[in-house]
């Protein structure tokens, strides 16, 4: 092993590759909150993994994974002390980048007249994110679209996502539901973070492979002592990353699969799903990508003061669509049918990509266990209108 | 980096009611100016606002005022639900709060050199009378004008004093019709799509623009295309729930398009798949 | 003899694609006929030996209700046909007809017509093809009318 430097002289460059160990995470963290970061991170609470204030690795979930099925989660202790050993729970980073309760302004009556405060611009919540699995990243990345890729920008979230420091984590281990590989968002961090981190506890020390992937990130890092990656680490990760991506939970098939949905609008698996979901609402708040939100206007008694919060909404719930007297979609099948094809194929059409990043989370926590990847599957395989331009087979 | 660099399209620019007026027993018309006389608003025809109660809510509306008249603006709505009651309820010199003007618009550039159609159902005027006036203002421009309009009751049509004077000053062809009359009323009575097989326009060179209940416009638009207007030349006025006007909130999804942004004036042609489906 | 409303039959999108023998066969049954405003041009009730081509005016559908006076169901202007009562037994008119402004138009001697399409299969053809088609037409429109499509939300 090499000799450790501290405060290296060398400047930390994007694109390098670096090796720190378990206690330098730890002085990352530090470095972080010195300079007014809110470091979240995942942390066991109420048996679950969920992303709240970490202060020191000791908060982490070291040595926990977990076992995710249809409509089930359950919390284990593993053999090892991995900190990231599990994959995603209920909550997603967009609980901090698009809060689920926002004051968006406050309005006074004045005689006849109304005065809008806007809410005081506050200096914005600086976020470090630790943990952020690559399907995360590409949610960010998709709400990013919504919010600030449009013609209007919420300038909350912009000035939330341009403080963020993003710390990646390569999932060397995929979950039960996981099904990054089938849209191309995971299990390897490509983009998007500042840090990626692959742990590896093999052939050496607690130790964390460090991905630079921008120049904040470079200065982040450069706080704590690293050292060059050697090659045995390096293939290590690759082979952790490879075993990963055959390992996944499930699979869906996305050939085609916006006009698959937009030629089965009517296909009977829309009834047979119904039968069980209960529109609780369930997936659309775990959903790393759902935006969907609502805003209620409210007076103090006097009535001379007012306020307009937003909120979360979901699509499942039987007002979303209301209009003159009545609902547009007033049945569960509809309901269903609009978060699915929204998800899978309008979303495309929206914003050029999948709504979808593989998470699984929405089939975790069903209660009724239902699987998006099971539901299209099944309308796949009794698709109504086969493409006229599939190639014929056994053609000379 | 603080949120005050970039504007935030959530807040609402308080207007003050000039005038309030009852068109029919349950539409009425604000008449609005801004409370900062430098406010600077400018729209096209089609595009709606957000309109804020205080303390109440807000409601999507088309602005239904002349667009050369800026700053003045005027919405007629119907009282549907706790909103638009609560506006009722509002007087000369009372505010609300406005944002906008969102949405696309009705094709006038487009229509140039050509037929145009104007078919109407209830309040659907309202959101289609800026394009009535920035026609007029420049009728040279257009061949045929027909204007088809349609409601329940003679009592229901909207701005009948306006129309009787659009029918004497310029040269176009206005056909009214009604659901259901008393013996009173000496005109067409039916829906407003029995009018279209004989409306004197010609088919190969039209642009069709049509608002009301999505039935009335579904129901025209098949009767136009019967006739042989191009589906790329009718547009219609769509309408879906909304919270936020800015594509961010989601409930105005129709199919892959959001009514606030991609509507809500929409080419049938473009929504044509998704048009009439149930629960979508 | 080119009887001289065969023109504007021939001209008339009603008898669009018919063999020129059929339309002199129903021109010698046409005639012009004018009705001033207010006019009844048929009772409810009254033998259905006739239907018109309206050429000019506002003819109305009605319906007497005690308590409610004449009730306008629909109104037929230029170039629309009024009636088909006289195809189908018991060839009767199910309705008021009025003129609502004063009006030109074309009267065809139905019971004539019908003898003649029972005569002749092919003329019997073209013409019910087309009642078909005005009363599909009338069909969708009273069924949008049904649904009281601007109707109070409540």
């Amino acid at each position: 092993m090499g000799a450790l430097r501290t405060a290296s002289p060398e400047p930390l460059q994007t694109g390098d590759r670096v090796v720190i160990e378990l206690e330098h995470l730890d002085q990352l963290l530090q470095g972080l909150a010195d300079r007014n970061y809110e470091v979240v991170g995942p942390t066991v609470h109420e048996g679950a993994i969920v992303y709240e204030r970490v202060t020191s690795i000791r908060d982490l979930p070291s040595g926990w994974t977990d076992e995710q099925a249809g409509g089930r989660y359950r919390l284990k202790r593993r053999e090892d002390g991995a900190l990231f050993g599990y994959v995603v729970g209920p909550h997603s980073w967009k609980k901090f980048l698009y809060p689920p309760q926002q004051q968006l302004w406050r309005a006074e009556r004045n005689g006849k007249g109304l005065c809008i405060l806007p809410e005081k611009a506050q200096a914005t919540t600086k976020y470090a994110f630790l943990g952020v699995r690559a399907c995360e990243l590409h949610a960010i990345a998709v709400q990013d679209k919504v919010f600030l890729e449009g013609h209007f920008v919420d300038p909350g979230y912009k000035s939330r996502r341009e403080s963020l420091v993003l710390l990646a984590v390569n999932c060397t281990q995929p979950g039960g539901n996981c099904f990054c590989a089938s849209m191309n968002t995971g299990p390897k961090a490509a983009s998007g973070f500042d840090l990626a981190l692959t742990e590896l506890l093999q052939d050496g020390p607690h130790r964390f492979l460090v991905d630079v992937g921008t120049v904040r990130g470079a200065e982040v890092l450069s706080n704590v002592p690293w050292q060059r990656a050697e090659g045995a680490d390096q293939q290590q990760a690759a082979r952790l990353l490879a075993e990963a991506t055959r390992h996944m939970g499930r699979r869906l098939d996305t050939h085609g699969i916006k006009e698959l949905l937009y030629r089965n609008y009517e296909h009977p698996q829309w009834d047979t799903v119904t039968e069980r979901c209960l529109s609780c609402a369930n997936c659309t708040m775990v959903c790393p990508t759902c935006f969907c939100s609502t805003v209620e206007d409210v007076t103090d008694l006097t009535g001379e003061h007012a306020e307009r919060w937003r909120r979360w909404d979901s699509c499942f719930t039987v007002d979303f669509s209301y209009i003159h007297g009545g609902s547009v979609r007033a049945t569960p099948r509809a309901r269903y049918r609009q978060w699915m094809t929204h998800k899978l194929a309008t979303w495309i059409d929206q914003f050029g990509v999948s709504g979808c990043v593989g998470c699984g989370r929405c089939i975790t926590w069903c209660p009724v266990g239902i699987d998006i990847t099971v539901e299209a599957a099944a309308i796949r395989a009794s698709d109504s209108v086969k493409a006229t331009t599939e190639p014929e087979q056994g053609v000379a | 980096m603080t949120a005050g660099l970039v504007p935030d399209p959530m807040l609402p620019t308080p207007y003050r009611i000039q005038r309030v007026r009852q068109e029919t027993d349950d539409t009425f018309t604000l008449e609005l100016l801004p409370e900062d006389s430098s406010h600077r608003f400018s729209f096209e025809p089609g595009q709606f606002n957000m309109l804020y109660v205080f303390g109440v809510g807000e409601v999507p509306i088309s602005i239904s005022s002349d667009p050369d008249d800026v700053p003045l603006l005027k919405h007629t709505t119907r009282v549907v639900g706790t909103v638009t009651k609560a506006m009722r309820q509002l007087k000369r010199g009372d505010t609300i709060g406005i944002r906008g003007p969102y949405g696309t618009h009705w094709p006038v550039q487009e229509a140039v050199g050509r037929d145009v159609v104007i078919a109407a159902g209830g309040i659907g005027l309202a959101p289609l009378r800026p394009a009535l006036y920035r026609l007029m203002a420049e009728r040279e421009r257009y061949h045929k004008i027909v204007l088809l309009y349609g409601t329940r009751t003679p009592e229901d049509m909207l701005y009948r004093h306006e129309l009787e004077q659009w029918r004497g000053k310029f040269d176009l062809e206005i056909q009214v019709t009604v659901d259901r009359a008393a013996s009173s009323w000496r005109g067409n009575v039916g829906v407003v799509t029995t009018m279209i097989p004989r409306a004197p326009f010609d088919p190969s060179n039209t642009l069709a623009m049509i608002c009301g209940p999505e039935v009335m416009m579904r129901f025209t638009v098949m009767e136009l295309v019967k006739r042989g207007v191009a589906a790329e030349r009718i547009y219609l006025s769509g309408e879906r729930n909304m919270k936020c006007g800015i594509g961010f909130c989601g409930h105005c999804q129709f199919g892959p398009t959001f009514v606030c942004k991609d509507g809500p004036v929409f080419a049938y042609s473009h929504i044509a798949p998704i048009l009439g489906k149930s629960e979508v | 003899m080119i009887h001289t409303l065969e023109p504007i039959l021939r001209d008339h999108p009603f008898f669009q694609g018919m063999e020129d023998r059929h339309i002199q066969l129903i021109a010698g049954c046409s005639m012009n006929v004018r009705f001033n405003a207010g006019d009844v041009i048929f009772h409810e009730g009254d033998p259905a030996d006739q239907f018109y081509l309206v050429r000019e005016g506002l003819v109305s559908v009605q319906f007497v209700i005690p308590n409610r006076g004449l009730t306008t169901i629909t109104t037929y202007g230029n170039g629309e046909v009024l009636g088909w009562s006289w195809l189908f037994p018991p060839y009767r008119w199910h309705f008021d007809a009025r003129a609502q402004q004063p009006t030109h138009a074309l009267a065809f001697d139905g019971k004539c017509l019908r003898g003649k399409c029972d005569e002749d299969h092919d003329l019997g053809y073209e013409i019910y093809k087309r009642f078909m088609q005005i009363v599909t037409e009338r069909l969708e429109s009273t069924r949008l009318l049904l649904l009281d499509m601007y109707g109070n939300i409540r």
